[in-house]
């Protein structure tokens, strides 16, 4: 792609036909332009919001802050970090969503070298039907798996753990699979030759090398259990994250309009963090996530 | 050989298959069967549930409203993001551009539903859509002097509140007099001038006279009838309308709420408030209310899924070959044919993997609706992965019914599932 695509328009001979590309070129900035704040405007209004006082949040519009910006204040935002049950929200949401990242990371990244690079038979066929359960829908598995749990005693954090491993799995696998199988065969061959055993090829070489598709994935599963809510409203029990704080509070909307505004900023911090600090692993692991 | 690469193979693979079997496939094939049992899991009950589900209500609506999503937001999105990369493409900031459309896919789709909440606040006042709408409303149809009075007794005329007050009056030989009653003003509604209204007589042939009064019914007062206390309504303008429907004259009324019009031809007259002093503010579209909210769930999944839709399309555009669309250039396209007959069927593959991932996605719908959703239309914005939630783990409880849901889901996704795999074992061979 070239990169300054402007030139592509060709340089139209008459006078007339030069107005016309500058205006259809003014017209297109202005389009995209008038889109972005489309994109942009509504997550603005929440953002001024959560700086309101919520007896002005129910009077007027978030843009009146353009006439009065002194009304602004970090009150809502303190008010929250005194809040014993948010403090225990983000700590629950970081005890689920780092286990339910490493875990089935791990796995699959084992599971993915032996469907790229050890040549069993019937290995089509398994990975086949990893990819026939990437697309089963978890709510196929939510009844059976409460039940599971609960007969085993089993509540909480590891109950969640567990099902995020489980369907998260799946994309993992394919993912990893598919990148060690871009990785050159003379790697494996020489080490094989020099009586390397596949455990040996596998910490040595592989996962090194797979240490890109790794953080992708890293960062579309952490995002994932991070922003989840039906996996954690059905199993996290007392241990509720952010998204099941939220939307607790969303049942008693008009009267915390105001605290579920910072709240929502608040729970979008750190994806937001990793998606400005780590953009391109962040999009290549949405983009591959798109078969989810 | 073959066996032996099986003993290699075992350990880096069972850890996630037993993960898989244990989590995934049983519990899978245990819905199925538990589709088939009562809401504890104890009693056979055939296809019972299944019945339930296309027989109750809230399921009804479910389904109704998973289909609109399904035909609506794969096709919208998809045509965003498609009509996004390519005039994209052509601006300098493109990765700013995508970077702030992306943006939304980053943070929980149930903060992204919150944040629409906000936007499709019913009071023009506060809600941004409706703030922006009443700003054509506030010029064209302003909110006038006495919002939502409404006439006082049965011999006036009003269509609705907020229109227009009438009366017919004869004005014959003695005079004719009308009496303009209002209801639904408070004394603080009233300009300090206003003095107590005064009872009009007939003034004689040709004259009209009337008063606009605060109409109040307590105590002794009767409506209908200008009462010892009660307040004319000064400056208000009324219309004199002659039998053919021209307006012969207009006059405002007097401190005391009284007017008087001389000189008019014998016959009937309509003395009329005319809607632009009874006229209410716009009250703004309940964009969730029960009938719209489905609409507006699917604009904020655009809005959503857009810039997912954009990236993937934009990724594909940019491997396109560069050497097609120049020479259908130089062939004198424009650039309009251009990207119907070249740029489209080349991203086909692209385009059918975004558009099943959003119908997938359209399926599977359940943060949005919980987040945009005021609990009392949420019954109405139900769709079929809500209802499995609902039905399974709220309330009662329902297992057999939550199955028999997430049954349907899985048939609803598996053609696509079917598909995604042939498309996989072509792209193998």
């Amino acid at each position: 792609m070239s990169p300054d695509l402007d030139v592509v328009t060709e340089a139209p001979t008459s006078r007339l036909g030069r107005l016309g590309a500058w205006f259809r070129r003014g017209a297109l900035q202005t389009t995209l332009i008038i889109v972005a704040l489309f994109w942009m405007i509504p997550g603005i209004g929440l953002l001024v919001t959560s700086f309101r006082p919520l007896e002005n949040v129910a009077g007027s519009g978030w843009w009146t802050t353009v006439s009065s910006p002194g009304e602004l204040t970090i009150q809502n935002y303190s008010n929250l970090i005194g809040d014993e049950s948010l403090i225990d929200a983000v700590f629950n949401t970081f005890l689920i969503a780092v286990p339910s990242t490493v875990i089935p990371i791990l796995l699959a990244a084992a599971a993915g070298y032996a469907l790229a690079w050890i040549d069993f038979k019937g290995r089509d066929v398994v990975f086949l039907l990893v990819i026939a359960m990437l697309m089963v829908p978890l709510q196929m598995a939510l009844i059976p798996a409460f039940r599971m749990f609960r007969s085993m005693g089993l509540g909480g954090l590891p109950s969640v753990w567990l099902f995020h491993t489980a369907f998260g799995l799946p994309f993992a696998i394919f993912l990893m699979r598919n990148y060690y199988a871009g990785l050159p065969a003379s790697l494996m061959e020489a080490a094989r030759i020099d009586g390397a055993n596949e455990w040996k090829i596998f910490v040595r070489i592989v996962l090194p090398l797979g240490f890109p598709a790794i953080a992708s994935l890293a960062i579309f599963q952490f995002t994932w259990t991070w922003n989840d809510l039906l996996v954690a409203l059905i199993f996290s029990g007392d241990r509720a994250p952010l998204m099941v704080w939220i939307s607790q509070r969303l049942g008693q909307f008009g009267s915390g309009i105001d605290i579920i505004a910072a709240g929502v900023f608040i729970s979008a911090l750190v994806p937001l963090g990793i998606f400005f600090a780590f953009q391109k692993y962040f999009e290549a692991g949405l983009l591959g996530g798109s078969v989810k | 050989m073959g066996k032996r690469r099986w003993l290699v193979a075992i350990p880096f693979l069972a850890p996630a298959l037993f993960v898989l079997g244990a989590l995934v496939v049983y519990p899978a094939f245990d819905t199925i069967r538990l589709s088939f049992y009562d809401r504890l899991g104890q009693e056979f009950v055939g296809f019972e549930n299944y019945q339930d589900m296309f027989r109750l209500p809230r399921m009804r609506t479910a389904i109704r409203n998973s289909f609109i999503w399904v035909a609506v937001f794969p096709f919208f999105v998809t045509t965003v993001g498609l009509v996004l990369a390519v005039l994209s493409e052509k601006v300098k900031w493109r990765s700013a551009f995508r970077l702030i459309l992306f943006l939304p896919a980053a943070i929980a789709v149930l903060s992204s539903g919150i944040i629409w909440r906000f936007v499709y606040d019913a009071s023009p006042d506060t809600g941004l859509i409706n703030g922006f709408l009443n700003i054509p409303a506030a010029i064209f149809s302003p909110e006038g002097e006495y919002p939502g009075a409404a006439a006082s007794y049965d011999g006036l005329t009003q269509a609705e509140p907020g229109e227009a007050i009438s009366q017919t009056v004869e004005v014959g030989s003695s005079g004719g007099v009308a009496l303009l009653g209002l209801l639904r003003l408070t004394e603080a509604d009233l300009p300090a001038s206003s003095i107590e209204a005064v009872q009009p007589t007939p003034e004689g042939p040709g004259a009209l006279t009337g008063v606009v009064w605060r109409d109040t019914a307590p105590g002794d007062n009767i409506k209908g009838v200008v009462d010892p206390t009660e307040r004319g309504i000064p400056d208000i303008i009324i219309d004199i309308i002659d039998p053919e429907g021209t307006t012969v004259e207009k006059v405002s009324s007097g401190v005391d709420g009284t007017f008087e019009v001389t000189g008019l031809d014998p016959g009937v007259y309509t003395v009329q408030i005319p809607s632009s002093t009874l006229r209410e503010p716009w009250q703004g579209i309940t964009w969730l209310g029960k009938d719209l909210i489905t609409i507006a769930a699917i604009i904020a999944g655009i809005w959503i899924w857009g810039g997912f839709a954009l990236l993937v399309i934009a990724s594909g555009l940019a491997s396109l070959p560069r050497d097609v669309l120049e020479a259908a250039r130089v062939d004198g396209a424009s650039e309009y044919q251009v990207f119907r007959r070249v740029t489209v069927p080349l991203l086909k593959p692209v385009l059918t993997v975004v558009f099943v991932a959003l119908t997938i996605n359209a399926l599977k719908m359940f943060d949005l609706i919980i987040g945009i959703a005021p609990g009392s239309v949420q019954a109405d914005a139900n769709v079929i992965a809500l209802e499995m939630w609902r039905s399974a783990f709220t309330g009662g409880g329902n297992r057999g019914l939550g199955a028999a849901i997430a049954v349907f889901l899985l048939l609803l996704i598996l053609p696509v599932l079917l598909f995604n795999i042939r498309r996989f074992r072509l792209e193998q061979s």
